[in-house]
């Protein structure tokens, strides 16, 4: 055993000195092997991300949404659909819930403006998300004028900003009291945007849900588990802009890799001969390609992957902010909480390191079969 | 020292999870005192903003032959039982 770890030793220093001595053509592959893997692992941990916390932050969503639709787009539902929901077997509570957009021309951005209840809001006063902050250079003190349906022009008086940790959710978020919510909209009294339902066991939600379809038949039912299986969904790598952009990256690596594992440079072939003619056996070169691969794909799969961890983690996943903020305005700041699954890595690994590793065993074993004499020549 | 590094990554990874535990539990919160149903991610249209809340016809809600038109809808994959019905049409 001890022989053979050593073997395996020798093996090893040949191999890297090897390496060394074409560092420069080595160092390139290491670099676009590095950034491959960084690329693919940098996407698998920020759709591993996004898929536990939303998953963590959505479990207290209401359980059941109700919507009223009207030649097949939502509409504001009356307040009377209310009643026959709260009377339900298994509804806890029911909510009427008065939430809209509204676009600021002064930054061009969307904001989704809610009614909050908390009482301490006082007509006039709004709370606003980390983004309106930002992106208006507002905070609390300030007023920020809101053109009503009607074109009047109010000010709302800022009375405090919620914390930048929850701007996953409430970044574009701005918290108004009802009175002010129905004089900007219109929205008449006795109306709600939608009804938030709450349901004490969670196996009766889809009978809940067809309860109401049948007393309610205008209305659309959104249940959590969708709300949940939706955001599941969303980051599905194989579903992204991301990984087509991706495949063609992967295509033109997996030409340069295989190019540069399966053809032999001469230098390459005639310093197997060499090894051959000094009384080298085929499964010693075999085992130096062997570690000469494990080398090159290990080092670039490490580094990768650390890379990825600190873009995804420490920067927020800045080169896809581009991607995913498309068009919007106000985009959130958010840090998001590694969450590692060795599953998915293990699978990069397999996908990066193993072909790579083969690739290069196959033209050495080729060149070693041969006679070392041809091979030099 | 590559290995070195990793088991780093994962430490940090590990203590990085049980801190970002609390803020999870913040936002959750939130969501369960303002009934809220939707990350804020993509702000740039009502049905990227919303998009469990949105209408089901969306992409097309300016035409029937109307082409998604914001990047991030191109994100959102619709959802598998939309995409199990228009399966032969696609």
């Amino acid at each position: 055993m001890e022989k053979w770890i050593e073997r395996q030793r020798h093996l090893i220093d040949f191999t890297l000195s090897s390496l060394f001595r074409r560092k420069r053509k080595n160092a390139a592959l290491v670099f676009v092997y590095m950034l491959v893997v960084f690329l693919l692992a940098s996407v698998v941990f920020f759709v591993q991300s996004m898929k536990t916390e939303s998953a963590a932050i959505l479990k207290d969503a209401p359980d059941l949404i109700i919507q009223r639709m009207v030649a097949g787009r939502y509409e504001i539902i009356p307040m009377s659909y209310l009643e026959p929901v709260r009377l339900i077997r298994g509804v806890s509570s029911v909510r009427a819930r008065l939430w809209g957009y509204y676009y600021d021309p002064v930054v061009g951005a969307n904001y989704t403006l809610m009614v909050s209840e908390n009482p301490d809001l006082a007509p006039g006063k709004i709370i606003v998300g980390e983004g309106v902050s930002r992106v208006r250079l507002v905070n609390a003190g300030d007023t920020i004028e809101f053109r009503t349906h009607t074109g009047e022009v109010i000010d709302l008086e800022i009375q405090n900003t919620l914390s930048s940790e929850s701007a996953m959710v409430s970044s574009d978020l701005i918290l108004v009291t009802e009175q002010d919510f129905r004089r900007l909209f219109g929205v008449p009294i006795g109306f709600a945007t939608d009804l938030a339902v709450r349901i004490r066991n969670p196996r009766e939600m889809p009978t809940v849900a067809l309860k109401a379809a049948g007393l309610l038949p205008d209305t659309r039912q959104v249940l959590k588990d969708e709300i949940l299986r939706t955001y599941d969904a969303v980051f599905d790598w194989r579903g992204g802009i991301l990984v087509i952009i991706l495949s063609g990256v992967l295509m033109a690596f997996g030409i340069l890799a295989w190019d540069k594992a399966s053809g032999l440079s001469s230098e390459e072939r005639r310093e197997i001969g060499i090894l051959k003619a000094i009384g080298w056996e085929t499964s010693d070169v075999l085992l130096m390609k062997f570690w000469e691969g494990m080398a090159i794909s290990l080092a670039s799969f490490f580094m990768g992957v650390m890379l990825a961890y600190v873009h995804v983690y420490f920067a927020s996943a800045a080169l896809f902010e581009p991607v995913l903020k498309g068009w919007s305005v106000l985009y959130p700041r958010f840090r998001m909480v590694p969450s590692l699954d060795f599953f998915e890595l293990s699978v990069l690994f397999f996908l990066s390191v193993v072909p790579y590793t083969v690739a290069t065993i196959i033209p050495a074993w080729k060149a070693a079969t041969s006679d070392p004499d041809t091979v030099m020549r | 020292m590559n290995i070195m590094l990793l088991a780093l990554m994962f430490t940090d990874a590990s203590v990085g999870e049980r801190a970002g535990a609390a803020s999870l539990r913040a936002n959750a919160d939130l969501v369960g005192k303002l009934d809220l149903t939707d990350l804020c991610l993509f702000t740039e249209a009502s049905y990227t903003r919303h998009l469990s809340l949105a209408d089901l016809h969306t992409p097309f809600q300016n035409g029937p032959m109307s082409l998604e038109h914001f990047p991030s809808g191109s994100l959102a994959i619709p959802p598998a039982a939309i995409r199990k019905v228009n399966g032969k049409v696609d």
